[in-house]
């Protein structure tokens, strides 16, 4: 009797552990670090767009309202300082949103008869982030440019 | 005893201003939510090239031009031009209309049913929204001239009633918000006022046009009570009370809000 | 079966040769992401216009990919150089055989 006491005291000893280590195997799975895709998917993006090639901080400008009242129509402005010339012009530009389920948000072609590189968008952003713009210069080179912003919701959402 | 009596009259008439005060507290100056917007947001209400509810005034005057199938008629045929025959008519509404207070959509519904010989559309459809905002667009820039007047004077202390009960799960009424916190921040954003004078809108929120009975709706859905049903007449008088809070104010349809 | 919508073209209708002109070109159309659920749990299945290009007097001279990240009824502003009088065609094509066009004359002077 004694001995079937002990067995059943370490029993549930066992158990509570195998409980807790649930709890964080649990916890872990929910992070948000889980639910969101995230700066990886990003990156891979970006790495698909130079393939591998180095990215230049600069004449990339991408200006984005600071706090945003709704995600679903973000006004977008990016404009790259380039001569538009037939030598040297911006090939394209890629934006890059961070925290949206799918990181790629449009590409734009250009060409030396499109007198300047200024793109104005509405773009759907589904969480305060960083968003970047890649451009492909006409001598294939990359520069980047980035804005940070933070994404709000109207107060009385549409429940349906 | 003089003194005494002069000291209370004169309280008296200190205290009657400030009781017309207190209760014209709700009367702050009208504002519109316009002006609680970001700039982009503005920008694009005001500029017709990027304004997305211009698409359903396209719309809206293809359907007005289009004959009817049962009886080959279009609203062209009795009312003609549309910049003529409507322009100021969205500010006149909601209305007693022969004993029946009537929205402008179910005005627009009337007269499909009565004179097209058409079937009613259903609120919040394509067509409907297309055609309520072509003529609420015809009254843009004009104040609202909602009255109070003998006829519509019960179904006004119906949606005043509305407006200042408590309602739903959360036990809200619309003037807690709309009226003694307007202004205030709830979550990220401003409370506004409340006003109709813009709708349809291009709400970003449903990324589409939508109705005031729609927002409305949302409203309710927001303090978790039961909401009115589209076209009911719970709806048309609490509009007829908001129009008639928002008198004066000019119209802004289509607007775009968040 | 082919689906179209309205679309809408802001541009000035002459300019100086050799100057740049803005174009606003904006298209009504949901963009239903691919992200989004029925209330019944079924995924909504994605419906965006895909690309959309601009020809001056059939040379084109802009192009855009668009994504699910890209806002209802899209709009775009661009720019390019007037070169000489002539037509521009604008169009849109998406998935499930969308496709709208639009013009615009512009004279250069």
């Amino acid at each position: 009797m004694c001995k079937d006491f002990i067995v059943q005291k370490s029993r549930r000893a066992w158990l509570k552990k195998i409980q807790k280590l649930a709890f964080l195997t649990l916890g872990a799975w929910f992070s948000p670090l889980t639910v969101f895709a995230k700066p990886e998917d990003a990156t891979k993006a970006i790495t698909e767009i130079t393939g591998g090639k180095p990215v230049i901080n600069g004449k990339v400008n991408l200006v984005i309202p600071p706090l945003v009242e709704n995600g679903n129509l973000v006004v977008l402005k990016v404009s790259v300082e380039s001569p538009m010339t037939p030598n040297d012009y911006v090939k394209s530009i890629h934006v890059i949103a961070e925290g949206n389920p799918l990181p790629n948000i449009f590409t734009v072609y250009l060409t030396p008869r499109s007198g300047s590189a200024n793109i104005t968008t509405r773009v759907r952003l589904a969480d305060s982030q960083i968003v970047r713009a890649i451009a492909q210069m006409s001598n294939g080179s990359f520069y980047q440019g980035q804005a940070e912003t933070l994404v709000t919701l109207s107060a009385c959402t549409e429940m349906v | 005893m003089k003194q005494w009596q002069l000291l209370f009259t004169g309280c008296l008439i200190f205290s009657v201003p400030i009781v017309f005060a207190a209760t014209d507290a709700g009367k702050q100056k009208l504002q519109s939510s316009y002006e609680l917007m970001s700039a982009e947001n503005k920008a694009m209400q005001d500029d017709p090239s990027l304004n997305p509810a211009m698409f359903w005034v396209g719309d809206g005057e293809a359907l007005w031009n289009k004959p009817s199938a049962q009886n080959n008629k279009s609203c062209a045929s009795c009312h003609g031009n549309v910049q003529k025959s409507m322009r100021g008519v969205a500010t006149a509404f909601p209305k007693m209309i022969k004993g029946r207070l009537q929205t402008l959509e179910g005005q627009i519904n009337q007269c499909r049913v009565g004179a097209q010989g058409a079937l009613a559309l259903p609120y919040d459809s394509k067509e409907l929204l297309s055609l309520t905002a072509l003529i609420a667009n015809q009254s843009k820039g004009m104040p609202i001239t909602v009255r109070e007047t003998p006829e519509n004077k019960a179904a006004m202390q119906k949606g005043r009633q509305s407006f200042y009960e408590r309602m739903g799960q959360l036990n809200l009424s619309c003037a807690q918000c709309h009226e003694e916190r307007a202004g205030l921040k709830l979550g990220g954003s401003f409370i506004p006022q409340g006003h109709p004078n813009a709708y349809p809108i291009y709400r970003l929120e449903w990324q589409t046009l939508g109705s005031l009975q729609r927002r409305l709706r949302n409203c309710m859905s927001g303090v978790r009570a039961q909401q009115y049903e589209y076209g009911s007449p719970e709806m048309a008088q609490l509009e007829l009370f908001l129009m008639w809070r928002a008198r004066g104010l000019p119209m802004e349809s289509p607007g775009v809000r968040p | 079966m082919s689906k179209t919508s309205r679309t809408s073209i802001s541009m000035p209708s002459s300019a100086k040769k050799g100057s740049i002109i803005e174009i606003r070109a904006i298209a009504q159309h949901d963009m239903e992401s691919g992200f989004r659920y029925t209330e019944g749990g079924k995924l909504i299945p994605r419906d965006i216009i895909r690309v959309f290009t601009c020809t001056y007097n059939n040379v084109e001279v802009f192009k855009a990919d668009f994504y699910s990240g890209i806002g209802a009824n899209p709009l775009i502003i661009f720019t390019t150089l007037a070169t000489e009088t002539g037509t521009l065609e604008f169009k849109w094509t998406g998935d499930d055989g969308y496709e709208a066009v639009n013009q615009a004359n512009l004279t250069v002077t």
